[in-house]
């Protein structure tokens, strides 16, 4: 366990550590669970930052959700697992593109999130369908739902890849398009932006990097590296290009850290990653109160008063 | 129960065997105060709220069995704990999802810590257990458990029914509601503490996963049908009973297919089928008044 690391003292720590790192390394399983954790880190942190810049969490936590149908309907069929959370991850991405234009003119926003909550639940639903007519793999829902990296293969972490570089190179060619619109769609469409089509092309990238999220984190908890180091980054610093790379840095350190602590330890990889990213989350929120704080208190000295 | 099946000779053989007279008791009860409930969270834009709370119920009740304790004590104090700690940090904290979603992602992670402590330390214990409070086992309830379910639903229910009217004055416009005198910081309280004991109660039937289809998907399509408030909420239960129902005789007649599922199925399907109507009946009126649909709101 790691705190035993720690408690040996601290004369013999680098020696030890590079000791247990190149122990961490000599598994294959988890060579490839760094490597597949290092690329989704990175895709869902910069997907995330957009993400939570848009106010589009509700959507991403669906979007994620519909990975676990995904994943049971492809065992179902006896297909490869990858091909049914791309698949459904897309599918449902579209649907969300789509869906709103039709019922955000009856009721608006409250209308929105009844759809997304409906997809959401009939989803999960359909993967709890898939599981009982395939009988006998009830232990693996657990970790459909909540992860595992000990399975990751090569031809996996390969595809991860791939998929990620596409996603990043989209995400670079509509990056500032897509900023504008995000802060200020009216005055984006204006300028002649196509805020409609980028949303939707924005989903799409969304829903991919949460299939292939899906694969380290598990359906249920892939929102964790969504939203978390994208808030965290946003917390500490309001300057886009700041916050973006921060925020892939985060996301890079929780599941590094993660994968670690999941290694030492008997407990699952999904709660270390929901762990150290809350933890850095509330940090980085008190860090900031406490920041404000001081700002106010400095400014009151000096007889500014940021409240007039 | 047995009286209302002889009333129905050809519906009566639904309800010989005990587990579906229990499920169909505890389930009409059940969705009863889902449909109530579903309504005004829907009004008030508070769906992600009851998605927060349906994941701190997974992790309430596994956490109870992972302690020795009876896991519908978790589920009850573990969601109104939170649902008063949302309300505490007030309207701004409330309305930012973002704080909301990373609250319940790191929830649903001790979830799982949860989940491994009770499947490793108890002997007894296999992945069943989890699946059931994700899922829902509703034909699994005891005759006691189902009277038991069916009674708190009832009394959540009924707390509704009596907050209904200013709870409708105060999501419909809260400043002029405010300034009437309704007390609307109490009632936001009171309606959130009802959401939670909802999903702790639903959880039992559906699932705590499967919660938001059974308040989002009734109270969504009621609202696209009408605008008036009390039809709205009066089409919502009725959906949400005709989705329950219809859910468990349909999961009766067909053993393979999940209780769960089957409910969630119909409230969906219902969804999308008043949401055609809506439109269609959207257009019509359009193209009666000579305009273009979309000017039309």
């Amino acid at each position: 366990m790691l705190w035993l690391l720690v408690a040996a003292g601290p004369a013999s720590w680098p020696g030890r550590l590079l000791g247990e790192a190149r122990g961490l390394f000599s598994y294959r399983f988890m060579v490839n669970a760094y490597e597949a954790g290092t690329i989704v880190a990175v895709m869902a942190a910069l997907v995330g930052w957009f993400m939570v810049l848009r106010r589009q969490t509700f959507a991403g936590h669906t979007l994620s959700v519909v990975a676990f149908p995904g994943a049971a309907a492809a065992i179902l069929l006896g297909v490869s697992a990858g091909l049914g959370y791309y698949g459904f991850c897309l599918a449902a991405a579209l649907v969300i593109a789509v869906a709103p234009r039709g019922s955000a003119a009856a009721g608006g926003f409250s209308q929105e999130s009844a759809v997304i909550g409906t997809v959401q639940a009939f989803a999960l639903a359909s993967g709890f369908l898939f599981v009982a007519l395939y009988h006998g793999f009830l232990e693996s829902v657990n970790s459909l739902l909540f992860g595992t990296f000990l399975g990751i293969t090569n031809g996996q972490v390969i595809v991860l890849l791939v998929v990620a570089l596409g996603v990043v190179a989209v995400l670079a060619l509509v990056g500032r398009p897509l900023l504008f619109a995000s802060i200020d769609p009216a005055v984006a469409a204006v300028h002649g932006v196509p805020v409609r089509l980028l949303g939707g092309v924005f989903l799409v990238l969304l829903g991919l990097t949460a299939a292939a999220t899906t694969q380290v984190t598990g359906a249920l908890l892939v929102f964790a590296l969504l939203v978390m180091p994208a808030a965290t980054a946003q917390r500490l610093t309001a300057r886009p290009a700041v916050s973006l790379i921060l925020s892939v840095g985060i996301a890079l350190g929780v599941i590094w850290v993660a994968l670690a602590i999941a290694y030492y330890t008997p407990y699952p990889l999904g709660f270390w990653v929901t762990s150290v990213a809350f933890g850095l989350y509330v940090a980085a929120t008190l860090s900031t109160a406490a920041r404000h704080r001081d700002a106010r208190r400095a400014a009151h000295l000096t007889g500014l008063d940021q409240a007039a | 129960m047995s009286q209302i099946g002889a009333a129905l000779p050809g519906l009566g053989w639904l309800l010989d065997s005990p587990f579906m007279r229990n499920a169909f008791l505890a389930g009409t009860l059940i969705a009863l105060a889902c449909g109530l409930v579903g309504y005004f969270l829907v009004l008030r834009a508070q769906v992600f709220t009851s998605d927060a709370l349906s994941h701190v119920a997974f992790t309430a009740a596994l956490g109870a069995l992972a302690f020795g304790l009876d896991p519908r004590l978790g589920l009850f104090a573990g969601t109104i704990l939170v649902a008063l700690a949302m309300a505490a940090l007030g309207r701004r904290a409330s309305a930012d999802d973002v704080v909301i979603g990373s609250t319940f992602a790191w929830v649903l992670g001790l979830g799982v810590l949860f989940l491994t402590l009770y499947t490793t330390q108890r002997s007894t214990a296999n992945g069943v257990a989890s699946v059931n409070y994700l899922f829902g086992s509703i034909f699994g309830l005891s005759t006691t458990q189902a009277a038991s379910a069916a009674l708190v639903a009832a009394a959540i229910s009924a707390g509704v029914v009596v907050i209904a009217r200013p709870l409708l004055f105060a999501s419909l416009d809260e400043a002029v509601a405010a300034a009437a005198g309704v007390p609307v910081r109490l009632l936001g309280v009171v309606f959130l503490v009802l959401v939670a004991a909802t999903t702790a109660e639903a959880t039992q039937a559906v699932g705590a996963l499967l919660v938001l289809g059974l308040v989002a998907a009734p109270a969504g399509a009621a609202q696209q049908l009408t605008a008036r408030p009390y039809r709205a909420l009066g089409l919502s239960v009725t959906f949400s009973l005709g989705a329950m129902w219809l859910g468990l005789t349909a999961s009766y007649l067909a053993p393979r297919m999940p209780p769960s599922f089957a409910i969630i199925a119909v409230a969906s399907l219902t969804y999308l089928l008043a949401t055609i109507w809506a439109s269609a009946t959207r257009g019509r009126l359009a193209r009666r008044s000579g305009r273009h649909p979309a000017t039309v709101s």
